[in-house]
């Protein structure tokens, strides 16, 4: 066998025990591993209506089946559980080298259940499990956490992940942090972390992922690898300037969301972009593992090194709050990573608490002296250390924007889908983009099915963002191709040069399966459904699939792309025929027959 | 005419950030790329005030055009 280890580690909190199954091989033919796997042991292992921070939630930490293999881009692990921001499946992912390091200890997946009754950490080296003591660094920030507990361990080569205060402290919008830099960021997984009382995890291992057809992966890899490398965004502009070469265009197609959304265009956003990065900041480039794309950043500011802005952090702790100084957008990254924070939400939550502000919801004796608005960027990075440490008005933030902003009655003013928040783009102008946004299974993400690539980038191939042709169908195939990539451990990035036939080729030669490409992306639409079926069951419904009102309601206001507006309602009732739901958007039996589950 | 040219990325290189042209009427994407000695195939994503078009696309006196070579993120 080859890919898997073949091994689940359970590690049971409240019994303060250990033990290991064996993987499902026919649960993994039709989940792969990762986000997929992970994601039906969760929806069959836990019930619906368990309290996300409660001892009843499990916390699934998955690699896939390509991790630590050699395959291109072979860096992630996936962590799910329900999510304790709105209830979903939240399914995080992160690169880094931990992934890949679980895998070489005899994992395929570890899953924490219960809670300690003290604060732990988890130490793996190869088939040695411990459940230890962490008294001495909970309150710890991750850089403290990761050195501590890379000493005790007493081995430099050891990888740690981590939670930070924010994640002790229950903040809805806490990452798990691995190899200081790496988040699995999203939907609050840190919190339920947190809440089990376990600070990290360490591991250690020497074993090796095999594949099943040596020779065939060889050809498969060369091929790939070629492809990656020829290709002009995976090639040069991702190694060259990063992910944050994206500020320049998407501002220039005006789709680009200034002060909260209140703006789709900002002319001053070259101060902060992937060329201003790699002409002023940019140290060296920090690749994950076996990383032909290297597109991590490691840059210098202010007197201070760590890991550079990606796109989507540079913009939301600049335009979207009326920001652009460079050295204060470091900054409030580096506290994400170093408190254990989410950047798109954290700052998602302080452009919505500055709007709150300017419209007089929050009252200036509420900010303990701390500016909350606009363009100011000493207040919005020390918004974020707050915010971790739940200090004031930040404890209010440190449940996310939607609840911030409900709590002064004024929701609208939250820019998320499903209560998290957006990320930077404008759905007004890019008609697949918007479709994707409100049918997010975990809520407001662009990497359910990321539609910039061909409404934008023209990758595979260009569609005009206006038009709604082909959208629904588009929009489909990238949500289930996303969730096979999310599913087997590799970028999604590696995606702007390879296809699906890529991928089969890949699983094939790793697993010695005989894939077909429909039968891979059947696994990517059965992956999304029983995401979808999670979703319904906790109380979401169609009514959910939506944008915030002012998107959904009014047209882009100024820039190159003014006057335009998404079409959801058409798209939708197009996009539930594609995956074969009713009109509530409901999978239909006939469907979920036709996929196995 | 006057337009206002902005490259960006590699593109950068030996050239400028943002600069206005003036060019003769009937100018197109084209003649400013000839001038700015980029190739068509180079350019991955050409903007005219916010609107992707192609290298033939006609200009108008006061637009802006964005010109990229491939680039991505997310």
């Amino acid at each position: 066998m080859g890919g898997y280890t073949g091994k689940i580690l359970r590690i049971n909190l409240t019994e303060g025990k250990t033990s290991t199954e064996p993987l499902s091989m026919e649960l993994a033919k039709k989940y792969l591993g990762g986000r997929g796997l992970a994601g039906k042991m969760f929806a069959d292992e836990v019930a619906s209506d368990v309290d996300a921070l409660s001892p009843a939630n499990k916390l699934f930490i998955a690699s896939g089946v390509l991790t630590g293999t050699n395959a291109p881009t072979p860096s992630r692990y996936m962590v799910v559980t329900k999510s304790p921001l709105n209830g979903v499946i939240a399914s995080s992912n992160s690169g880094g080298y931990w992934g890949a390091e679980l895998k070489f200890a005899g994992y395929d997946m570890l899953v924490l259940e219960g809670k300690s009754d003290h604060p732990v950490y988890i130490s793996i080296k190869d088939g040695q499990v411990e459940i230890k003591d962490a008294g001495k660094v909970w309150g710890k920030d991750v850089y403290e956490t990761t050195d501590a507990l890379k000493q005790e361990f007493g081995d430099d080569k050891a990888k740690v992940l981590a939670i930070g205060p924010a994640g002790e402290n229950l903040s809805l919008m806490a990452a798990i942090v691995n190899d200081l830099y790496r988040a699995a960021g999203r939907t609050g997984v840190g919190a339920v972390m947190g809440s089990k009382n376990v600070k990290g995890i360490v591991v250690r291992g020497t074993g090796k992922v095999e594949n099943a057809n040596p020779d065939q992966m060889k050809e498969v890899v060369a091929n790939s690898l070629k492809k990656i490398r020829e290709n002009g965004v995976t090639g040069q502009g991702l190694p060259t300037y990063g992910s944050a070469v994206l500020v320049n265009i998407i501002n220039e197609t005006g789709v680009y969301p200034v002060n909260n959304f209140q703006g789709s265009y900002d002319p001053e956003a070259d101060l902060i972009s992937g060329e201003t990065l790699t002409e002023k900041y940019l140290l060296k480039k920090h690749p994950c593992y076996r990383c032909p794309i290297a597109c991590g950043r490691y840059s210098k500011w202010d007197g201070k090194e760590g890991a550079g802005p990606e796109y989507e952090t540079a913009w939301v702790f600049g335009s979207d709050c009326g920001i652009h100084d460079f050295d204060a957008i470091h900054e409030a990254n580096d506290l994400c990573n170093k408190l254990g924070l989410d950047t798109i939400s954290v700052g998602g939550t302080i452009a919505a608490g500055m709007e709150l502000v300017q419209r007089g919801y929050i009252k200036p004796e509420e900010l303990d002296g701390t500016p909350l608005e606009f363009g100011n960027a000493k207040g919005m990075v020390e918004w974020v250390r707050k915010i971790a440490y739940v200090e004031g008005l930040g404890a209010k933030m440190a449940m996310g924007s939607y609840n911030l902003a409900e709590s002064y009655g004024a929701p609208e003013l939250s820019m998320s889908v499903k209560k998290q928040e957006l990320p930077a783009y404008d759905p007004r102008g890019i008609q697949g983009q918007a479709l994707s946004y409100a049918t997010s299974n975990r809520g407001g993400c662009h990497v359910r099915g990321y539609m910039i690539s061909p409404e934008i980038l023209g990758l595979p191939e260009k569609l005009d963002r206006n038009s709604l042709e082909g959208k629904a169908t588009w929009t489909k195939i990238f949500q289930d191709l996303t969730a096979v990539i999310d599913a087997v451990g590799l970028c999604l990035f590696s995606s702007f040069a390879l296809g699906l036939t890529d991928y089969t080729s890949l699983v094939n030669a790793v697993t010695g399966f005989n894939y077909t490409d429909e039968e891979l992306l059947a696994c990517g639409e059965r992956i999304w459904n029983i995401e979808r079926l999670h979703n319904l069951k906790v109380g979401y419904s169609a009514a959910d699939d939506t944008l915030p009102k002012r998107l959904l309601n009014d047209p882009i206001p100024s820039g190159p792309s003014k006057g335009q507006m998404h079409n959801l309602p058409e798209l939708l009732v197009q996009y539930y025929a594609e995956r074969g739901w009713d009109k509530a958007g409901v999978p239909t039996p006939e469907r979920l027959n036709m996929l196995g589950i | 005419m006057r337009v206002t040219v902005k490259l960006f990325a590699t593109f950068r290189d030996g050239r400028f950030k943002v600069e206005e042209k003036n060019l003769s009427e009937d100018s197109r994407v084209l003649d400013v790329l000839q001038l700015l000695n980029i190739l068509p195939e180079e350019v991955a994503i050409c903007l005219v005030n916010g609107r992707d078009v192609k290298e033939q696309h006609l200009l108008n006196d006061g637009d802006t055009i964005a010109l990229f070579p491939p680039v991505g993120g997310g």
